[in-house]
């Protein structure tokens, strides 16, 4: 049947190309020497045949033409899949909300599937009442509809001694930005009635990891929130199905996946994932620890090494995300020659709070080199450094919160690299 | 109901359960969580010690069962295999160019170790060792890590007298106090002189992986 169909289009693609070869002089003649655009001159399948009905895809997926947007890991990054990390494809995306299933993963002990008629979320502790919920228990609280970003403090951390990924995704794919539906954790934590002794609290997750970190009380009752929609549909189970915690502004690690604990006590309790990891070695063998929030970041994703410019010189679309741990963003600058002269970018989209905002620059590309960089600044005036700046004070071993300025390089094609200038 | 008695026992237990007292909270949901079911939980250790449950374990002890369990990915020696975390030495190293963070070069507290075996090592088995194999574990890594003799059991009691030496070595975050250039004036024009130049491409590692064939880099 198609092939059929395909036969006369082939011959008249045929007689067509000869037709143009010959100065289209007979083009005009009729339909069949008409000239331009396949495109628009061949009727596709598509709209000659009927497609798929309803149900087909009782589940809706992107289109077979975009199969290559999909998370990716870096294999020699990691001992083991199990306890790993992938990365959002930055570069694919626009506006500020990511979709569901391109959140980057970052597993401890795997995705634990988790039944939801099994979980129960206990809190005890210095509380008055030790209590337990269900699922069903947590929907019956006030709930809240909050957009965040989540970025892992290791985001950006294979390039603290230099350009070593030769993609956004790679670079700055630890993040991702969803709208959470979920209960404010101050809420849940007044029903069990707090004690004035209680000071930090204990998250736990219920995976192979049993993941813990040390929350101060002041975080949990300000904006903190145990969720279980993420973009209106329940949570993926590699973002901590069926309920997870949510620290606005926080470094991922803290955001507890598939969390089963809150205990409430008078210290932290400086576990794993806050001494031996999470905590920031600087150059004179101290460390820094608690380093929770998110400094101000941005990076541009289009053009980038995964996405070149491939339209030639001219009109040009720069587009990337910002966003801080401390707040919105007041203003991105971007530079087109590493550094020496910026310009405002233009913010386009909502801005929440420690929310990621999306920026674009739009301009006339002569086709000489790019060296492209972008910089935000955030509504406490916080402006993001160059790498230089931080290396200056950190040397390059603390591994996490490096915010660092980028630099694409952008070659006469319209590649474009991972590169670091002077 | 009445030709299953034992289910109508466990119904009425479950029910019992349900009807437990509701939330003393303003909004009476939730119920109380019974001791059993906290200390289930509650498995956690902090550097004072609370937490530490009655055990002990020795370094002869934790030798056997650190082969048997964690010799395979963290090595016979703690130097580990391939990626896996290196657990001993390193000692000195953490002002060189490439530091080794050890449990004895850069945990500071062994709270941290006891706590962490328990619950999520062995890697794939967690929470499947009992309290003296993870006091004996525990003792083992210490001494791989030169902090005490082949001879050491370590127990509850004795806990708090093992102190990491990187324990002084830790401060709070003071990124905005330290780092204050990232509140001056960001300088708009003419910022540096001359043209760009390349100093380091990431193109010349070529670590970046090119994906599975499904979806290639471009």
């Amino acid at each position: 049947m198609s092939d059929e169909s395909r036969q006369p289009k082939a011959s008249r693609r045929a007689f067509l190309t000869g037709s143009l070869a010959a100065g289209g002089a007979l083009a005009a003649v009729g339909a069949a020497r008409a000239a331009g655009d396949p495109a628009i001159l061949e009727l596709p399948d598509w709209t000659t045949t009927l497609g798929e009905g309803v149900d087909a895809n009782p589940y809706g997926m992107p289109s077979e033409y975009e199969a290559h947007v999909v998370r990716r890991n870096v294999p020699w990054l990691t001992a083991d899949p199990v306890s790993s990390v992938n990365f959002t494809p930055l570069h694919e995306l626009d506006g500020i909300i990511t979709p569901n299933g391109l959140c980057f993963e970052r597993h401890h002990g795997g995705v634990a599937q988790v039944d939801p008629a099994q979980w129960r979320l206990m809190i005890h502790g210095l509380v008055e009442t030790p209590l337990v919920f269900t699922l069903e228990d947590l929907k019956r609280f006030p709930r809240v509809n909050k957009v965040y970003f989540l970025e892992c403090a290791a985001n950006s951390g294979m390039e603290w001694r230099g350009a070593q990924l030769n993609g956004v995704q790679f670079t700055h794919g630890m993040i991702h930005n969803v709208m959470y539906t979920g209960v404010p954790l101050r809420t849940i934590l007044e029903e069990c009635g707090l004690k004035p002794a209680g000071k930090w609290m204990l998250a736990e997750g219920a995976d192979a990891a049993a993941m813990t970190r040390s929350i101060p009380i002041e975080k949990a009752l300000d904006d903190c929130m145990v969720a279980f929609k993420m973009n209106g549909e329940a949570l993926r189970p590699e973002q901590g199905y069926p309920a997870r915690l949510v620290v606005p502004g926080w470094e991922g690690n803290m955001w507890v996946k598939w969390l089963r604990r809150l205990e409430i006590g008078d210290k932290p309790w400086h576990h794993r994932e806050e001494t031996s990891k999470y905590t920031d070695l600087l150059p004179d063998g101290t460390a820094r620890r608690f380093t929770w929030e998110m400094d101000a970041k941005s990076v541009i994703t289009s053009p980038s090494p995964q996405a070149p410019i491939t339209h030639g010189k001219g009109r040009t679309v720069i587009t990337g995300i910002a966003w801080s741990g401390r707040g919105t963003i007041r203003r991105v600058d971007v530079s087109l020659d590493g550094g020496r002269n910026w310009l405002p970018a233009r913010l386009d989209g909502p801005s929440f709070d420690k929310s990621i905002h999306r920026f674009y620059h739009e301009f006339d590309w002569d086709g000489r080199p790019l060296y492209l960089q972008s910089r935000a600044i955030d509504s406490t005036g916080y402006v993001q450094p160059t790498k230089d700046a931080l290396r200056s004070v950190r040397g390059v071993n603390s591994i996490y919160h490096n915010n660092g300025i980028q630099t694409w390089y952008v070659n006469e094609n319209g590649e474009a690299e991972n590169v670091e200038v002077s | 109901m009445s030709r299953f008695p034992e289910l109508g026992l466990i119904l009425a237990l479950a029910a019992g359960l349900q009807a437990a007292p509701a939330s003393a909270g303003p909004l009476g949901l939730g119920r109380p969580a019974t001791p059993d079911e906290i200390a289930a939980w509650d498995i956690d250790v902090r550097p004072d010690g609370v937490g530490l449950p009655e055990g002990r374990g020795g370094v002869a002890e934790g030798e056997e069962l650190y082969s048997d369990n964690c010799a395979v990915c963290h090595g016979d020696f703690g130097e580990a295999v391939g990626r896996w975390p290196v657990l001993a030495g390193g000692q000195g190293t953490l002002t060189a160019d490439r530091p080794i963070k050890t449990i004895g070069s850069y945990w500071p507290y062994l709270s941290t170790v006891y706590d962490y075996v328990h619950r999520a090592m062995p890697f794939g088995a967690a929470q499947s060792l009992s309290n003296d194999e993870v006091y004996a574990i525990t003792a083992y890594l210490l001494y791989l890590n030169d902090l005490v003799d082949e001879d050491f059991v370590l127990s509850r009691e004795n806990f708090l007298s093992v102190r990491l030496p990187n324990e002084p070595n830790f401060k709070d975050d003071d990124r905005l106090q330290t780092e204050t250039f990232v509140f001056d004036e960001p300088c708009m024009k003419d910022c540096k002189p001359g043209e760009p130049t390349i100093t380091m491409r990431a193109a010349v590692l070529d670590v970046t992986p090119e994906g599975d064939g499904e979806g290639s880099l471009e």
